[in-house]
């Protein structure tokens, strides 16, 4: 619920949850996220795409490197022992924490570098901005950086069963200048198919389990659709601000755990 | 969905009225991907409990469902679950909602494939075939491993 807000797959909420509440193995557990990752992002993604916010040639193009990033970091964690997985947890945490304090509240209209390779596939687009009331045309810069970027977020997402939204969401916004609206629709659009790339391995492993994974994809598809209704006239300031706590902490405890063992 | 109220179209070669259609049913088809899904996982809920009514009783039993290495690894899990759809087994039901709902995103890339073959876009045809070949290998490295 608090996933679809904040621009995150919800999986970051998910994991904690039920691997130190509930004593689930934390590879069950990222078999289940993987899903209601998939969940979040199919639901939210219906009303994002029909608002035009999303790019889909540049989420598209990035699904190149977010999948085969996804396929790698789903090896990775097979051949990983859980308690580096909780240390990893821990750390992209404490960064989803981070930025999460420090997200920038107003957009910032800069001359975006012409890019040779954004011009040849015509990744420049245009939306609708509600709040302002008009049209704005945007232009793409440097998409082999984000490419790059895309293949680190795929793996990180494939190995903890995340949808990444936080490192999807800087590499376009400030990597390739996306607008920030832009940026968090189709990181939200590009999250559902990397977790399928990496949900497909998990899958056919036998690691997503029916009983683990129904009531944590119910509950977070029934969370969508309540809470981007009630949630969204709160302030979304407060929110994030005691969320970053949250995280932080928990991030703490899953790094303990995963250095001084159960 | 009767009510649209799209924006002012802009850069018309890109977004044209058809492809705006494309979008609208690409959308809906993603939501009744997840109505379907969520369907089955809690019908498959409802079954689970009807045919093991002392899941109701005992939280232990339920902790013992999600506890680790409770559960031998299906090799095959696909042949399983049609086996045990026909034994309206809850289990099974769940699954099929799960692989509904992992299916949406790679349907929508399919989707988009046909989509840009439409509009004659050579270059994003062959970008869009390629990650959807990639959504297919994982099902299939998976299961090579597994």
């Amino acid at each position: 619920m608090l996933g679809a807000i904040l621009g995150l797959g919800g999986g970051i909420i998910v994991i904690p949850v039920l691997t130190m509440l509930l004593g689930v193995d934390i590879r069950f557990a990222i078999g289940a996220s993987l899903v209601s990752v998939i969940a979040t992002s199919s639901g939210a993604a219906a009303a994002y795409v029909r608002e035009r916010m999303t790019n889909l040639r540049v989420a598209m193009l990035l699904e190149i490197g977010t999948t085969s990033g996804a396929l790698t970091g789903a090896f990775i964690a097979t051949h990983m022992r859980s308690r580096w997985l909780f240390i990893v947890f821990g750390i992209i945490m404490a960064y989803s924490a981070l930025m999460m304090y420090r997200r920038r509240s107003h957009e910032l209209v800069t001359e975006v570098k012409p890019d040779r390779i954004a011009d040849f596939l015509r990744l420049h687009d245009s939306y609708y901005d509600e709040s302002i009331g008009e049209t704005i045309h945007y232009r793409v810069t440097r998409p082999t950086l984000g490419l790059g970027l895309m293949y680190i977020a795929g793996v990180v997402s494939g190995m903890l069963g995340i949808g990444s939204g936080s490192l999807k969401v800087p590499a376009m916004d400030l990597g390739m200048r996306l607008p920030i609206k832009v940026s968090t629709a189709t990181s939200n659009f590009m999250i559902g198919v990397t977790a399928a790339a990496s949900a497909g391995v998990y899958m056919m492993r036998g690691e997503i389990r029916p009983f683990i994974a129904a009531p944590v994809a119910g509950g977070v598809m029934i969370g969508a659709i309540v809470g981007s209704r009630v949630l969204g006239k709160l302030k979304s300031h407060r929110i994030r601000l005691l969320f970053a706590v949250v995280l932080t902490w928990v991030s703490l405890s899953m790094l303990w755990k995963g250095v001084y063992g159960q | 969905m009767t009510s649209i109220q799209e924006p002012p179209p802009a850069f018309e070669q890109v977004h044209d009225e058809r492809v705006v259609k494309v979008e609208i049913a690409i959308s809906n088809l993603l939501r009744i991907g997840v109505a379907v899904s969520l369907l089955f996982i809690v019908i498959g809920t409802v079954l689970m409990f009807l045919h093991h009514p002392e899941y109701r009783h005992s939280g232990r039993t339920l902790q013992h469902l999600i506890g680790p290495g409770t559960e031998t690894v299906d090799a095959t899990p696909f042949r399983t679950m049609i086996q045990g759809i026909r034994n309206a087994e809850g289990r099974s039901v769940i699954t099929l909602g799960l692989m509904l709902l992992i299916a949406t995103p790679v349907v929508r890339v399919a989707v988009s494939v046909l989509a840009f073959v439409y509009q004659g876009d050579r270059v994003f045809v062959g970008i869009t075939t390629l990650v959807f070949c990639l959504l297919l290998v994982s099902f299939f490295l998976g299961k090579a491993e597994g």
